[in-house]
């Protein structure tokens, strides 16, 4: 047994539960008694937290303080920077940011003719899309169908989703699998061709499609090869974008790049830039550990929010309900949802159920805090609050064997630390794991500001107020692939001169001397500090002092 | 957080940080402010490939910077970039057969079965047993058995015959998934029924509906039992 005496002795009571909890299955609740529970327990309700943004297309709207602090930023870059037009590079598309939305649309960009540069962060495929391990949904059954998706959906974001997007969503999803196989992705299939498919949070039929418990990585270092085998493509890693360029009639046309490794601006003149940044769990909201990459500070929202973008939905996050809460090393990373696809149950420190396990995300989320506010919840020994997640109990259902069948990624990622998943519960809490909203965007990935457009994490609608586990890795298939096709056409139809430059950002300095006066600090975040200094989160996903 | 400190070197630089640090965590800890050797932090990317030893032990380890522990007098070096060439094809103009992958990657014969990239992956992936796989041209192999593969380059990195295998195994699986891979009929089916327009109807009917509507469809969805 790996886990200290403390808990071992819980671990027990878990175990010995475990045969009588196979007869039960916890009900699900009411529509009501959700709103009681999200009110009562969920970050998002938490009013303290939040603050009001007072510049800018959104001002009068509220979010979370950390979003507001960055969004509300000064530029890195003086007005002066841009040496009067010259520019380091000039294209037809500039896509910013390399994740699977970023890859998605510089193939299709590329497919439809365009020239295209794609600068991320750092390599290529270092994004949130590269963790994905649950799934990618697609109503492709028989059984299914693009509607019973779309209420889905719907349901699950609470219905405040943007319609439109999710007719886009839902009936391009058989076709983005289909061009994700055809690129290469090995998705989990029966004997017979058909695909191997399971049940999410909120799915009403079983759409969930896999490939192991590397569904993400599967799909982005796929994308990524096809990426690399195009010439039309040219990717710059290690330059994030630190500011768009816009023309003085405030279309967008081109960005302000920081190569990361020399330190020096580089910029790019392009005719039609699709942001792709991804998300922000590593602004770490309320003090949260995160799921996220390193390079998911939201940055995207800030450079699209100074150069007048709109942006939706940005005071919801959603909180995984189940991030690592032990052993310490690994806190707050994921916990797939696929681990209650599967079977498992969550049991308090009594050994009973509380939730329904495949209840939505941030109903799921509540109830464990709840359990954990109200002294149902178990302590680490470094202070962390969890309540278990019962694996073996996937071997009783399915059969032995089928945790390291199924969950190879988890069974070695807890190995590491002594822990055996298939004959010990695990211990988890809540971690910050996905932005639900982001830039505002139509169907076709306009967005408020002319020639720029976004796909993926970094843009708002498409789930409302909560996303469903496998709809975002979709999203961002079909909205990438939408925002490459559209990128190409606008550029083709971009045919007069025009000259980049910085006056919104003249504007947007003279707005912050106005409302904010001094000391607003510098945004895009770029990376977190985890640096040993007074204030900063040790070892970045430990529950520090912030 | 309990405060053990250890002794450990950074690139033979000496740092004392908390035994319950990551490696990844510890260089945090020691001040370093990573660019490079830093990714997802979960597993999943491949940057924070790292070498040790520890101090006393010949034994060169190999580990994910995020994923492992450290331990007293380690003395370690990141490898967060390993040069790998990547020749320039198409999949599209690929059939799917072992000999184009030999074609693109003809160096792979030079194996010489020593295996000491199995014993670098921080995957624990039978690696050599993956190059064989191809060898044989058992391509449904090969993609089978790297499947789990991060893309590290620690195997290329360590290998003799200076083979680049995780990029011709990603050629493997990309060829079995898109070729090899027995087609989904229900798939096909789906994408022809919406495009002509068969579900157009239904998806305006529920853009259209208010919330209230929606919320009495969404109560009474029936769901599909689980297996
Ligand atoms: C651990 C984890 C598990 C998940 N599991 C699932 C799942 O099972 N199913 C599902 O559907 N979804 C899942 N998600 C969500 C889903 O993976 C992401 O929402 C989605 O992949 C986001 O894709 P993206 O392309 O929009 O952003 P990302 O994939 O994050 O890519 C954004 C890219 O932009 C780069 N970037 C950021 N800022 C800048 C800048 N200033 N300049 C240039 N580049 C920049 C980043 O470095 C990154 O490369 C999961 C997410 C996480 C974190
Ligand atoms: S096979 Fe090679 S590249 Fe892949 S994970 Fe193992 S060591 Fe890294
Ligand atoms: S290290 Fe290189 S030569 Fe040795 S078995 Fe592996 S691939 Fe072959």
């Amino acid at each position: 047994m790996s886990y200290p005496s403390p808990l071992e002795e819980l671990v027990r009571r878990v175990n010995q539960t475990r045969e009588q909890r196979l007869k039960q299955s916890f009900p699900r609740l009411g529509a009501e008694e959700k709103q009681t529970l999200l009110k009562k327990f969920h970050p998002d309700y938490r009013a303290d937290s939040f603050a009001e943004l007072e510049v800018g297309p959104n001002a009068g709207e509220r979010a979370p303080k950390e979003l507001v602090r960055v969004l509300e930023g000064d530029s890195p870059v003086s007005d002066g920077s841009l040496g009067f037009g010259e520019f380091e590079y000039e294209t037809d598309v500039l896509v910013i940011g390399g994740g699977g939305a970023g890859c998605a649309a510089a193939i299709t960009a590329d497919d439809a003719g365009a020239r295209v540069i794609i600068a991320t962060k750092l390599r290529l495929g270092d994004a949130n899309t590269m963790m994905a391990q649950g799934g990618i949904q697609a109503a492709d059954k028989e059984n299914d169908s693009p509607a019973i998706h779309y209420l889905d959906v719907i349901g699950g974001g609470h219905f405040t989703n943007i319609p439109e997007l999710v007719e886009a969503l839902v009936t391009d999803a058989p076709e983005a699998i289909q061009w994700l196989e055809n690129l290469g992705v090995i998705f989990d299939k029966n004997p017979d061709g058909s695909m191997k498919t399971i049940h999410g949070g909120g799915t009403s039929r079983r759409r969930m499609h896999t490939c192991r418990d590397y569904t993400g990585a599967e799909i982005m270092r796929t994308l990524r090869d096809e990426v690399k085998s195009r010439q039309g493509i040219t990717v710059l890693e290690f330059s994030p974008a630190v500011e768009l360029l816009t023309t003085p009639e405030g279309e967008a046309a081109g960005a302000i790049l920081l190569n990361l490794n020399l330190n020096r601006y580089l910029r790019i003149k392009a005719k039609t830039v699709i942001i792709t940044t991804g998300g922000s769990g590593r602004l770490h909201y309320q003090g949260f550990p995160t799921s996220n990459h390193y390079g998911a500070t939201g940055d995207g929202l800030v450079l699209a929010y100074r150069a007048g973008a709109r942006l939706a939905f940005i005071d919801t996050m959603q909180y995984h309900p189940t991030g690592v809460a032990f052993p310490q090393q690994i806190v707050g990373q994921l916990v797939t949802e696929k681990v209650r696809s599967l079977g498992a149950q969550l049991v308090n420190r009594n050994g009973e159920q509380f939730v329904f396990p495949l209840e939505t995300r941030d109903v799921v989320a509540s109830a464990i805090i709840r359990e954990c506010q109200e002294g149902r919840g178990v302590k680490t020994p470094a202070g962390v609050d969890g309540v278990w997640l019962d694996t073996p109990m996937i071997e009783v259902l399915k059969g032995p064997g089928t945790v390291k069948r199924e969950l190879p990624a988890m069974v070695r990622q807890f190995a590491r630390f002594g822990i055996e998943l298939d004959k010990e519960p695990i211990l988890v809490y809540p971690t910050l794991h996905y932005q639900n909203g982001g830039v505002a965007i139509d169907a076709m990935c306009h967005t408020s500001v002319r020639y720029l457009l976004v796909a993926g994490e970094a843009s708002g609608g498409v789930h409302g107020r909560n996303r469903l586990m496998g709809n975002s890795l979709l999203d961002v298939i079909v909205f990438g692939r939408r925002a490459g096709r559209e990128g190409a056409q606008l550029a083709k139809e971009r045919t007069g001169s025009f000259f980049p430059g910085l006056e919104h950002l003249s504007r947007w300095r003279q707005l912050l001397r106005e409302r904010k006066g001094t000391g607003v600090s510098v945004s895009p975040v770029l990376l977190p500090d985890y640096t040993r200094k007074p204030g900063n989160r040790i070892g970045g996903q430990g529950v520090g002092e912030v | 957080m309990n405060e053990n400190l250890i002794d450990i070197y950074i690139m033979g630089e000496h740092h004392q940080v908390p035994d319950s640090l990551t490696i990844l965590q510890a260089l945090e800890y020691a001040g370093y402010r990573l660019t490079r050797g830093v990714g997802c932090r979960g597993g999943f990317c491949g940057a924070c490939a790292t070498v040790y030893r520890v101090n006393g032990d010949y034994h060169l380890k190999f580990a994910l910077a995020c994923q492992t522990r450290v331990e007293p007098n380690m003395q370690l070096a990141m490898i967060p970039f390993f040069p790998a060439h990547r020749p320039r094809y198409r999949l599209s103009e690929l059939k799917g057969t072992a000999q184009e992958v030999l074609d693109i990657y003809p160096e792979l014969l030079r194996c010489y079965g020593c295996n000491t990239c199995t014993k670098s992956c921080p995957q624990d992936i039978d690696v050599l047993g993956y190059v064989s796989a191809l060898l044989r041209g058992e391509i449904a192999l090969a993609a089978d058995i790297s499947f789990d593969c991060i893309m590290c380059g620690l195997c290329v990195s360590r290998c003799p015959a200076e083979l680049v295998k995780h990029h011709a195994a990603l050629l493997c699986r990309r060829l079995y998934g898109s070729r090899l891979a027995p087609r989904s009929t229900h798939l096909a089916q789906r994408i022809a029924e919406i495009r002509s327009g068969k579900f157009k109807a239904e998806l305006e009917q529920l853009k259209n509906m208010d919330r209230k509507q929606l919320q009495e469809l969404y109560a009474a969805r029936e769901v599909e039992p689980e297996e």
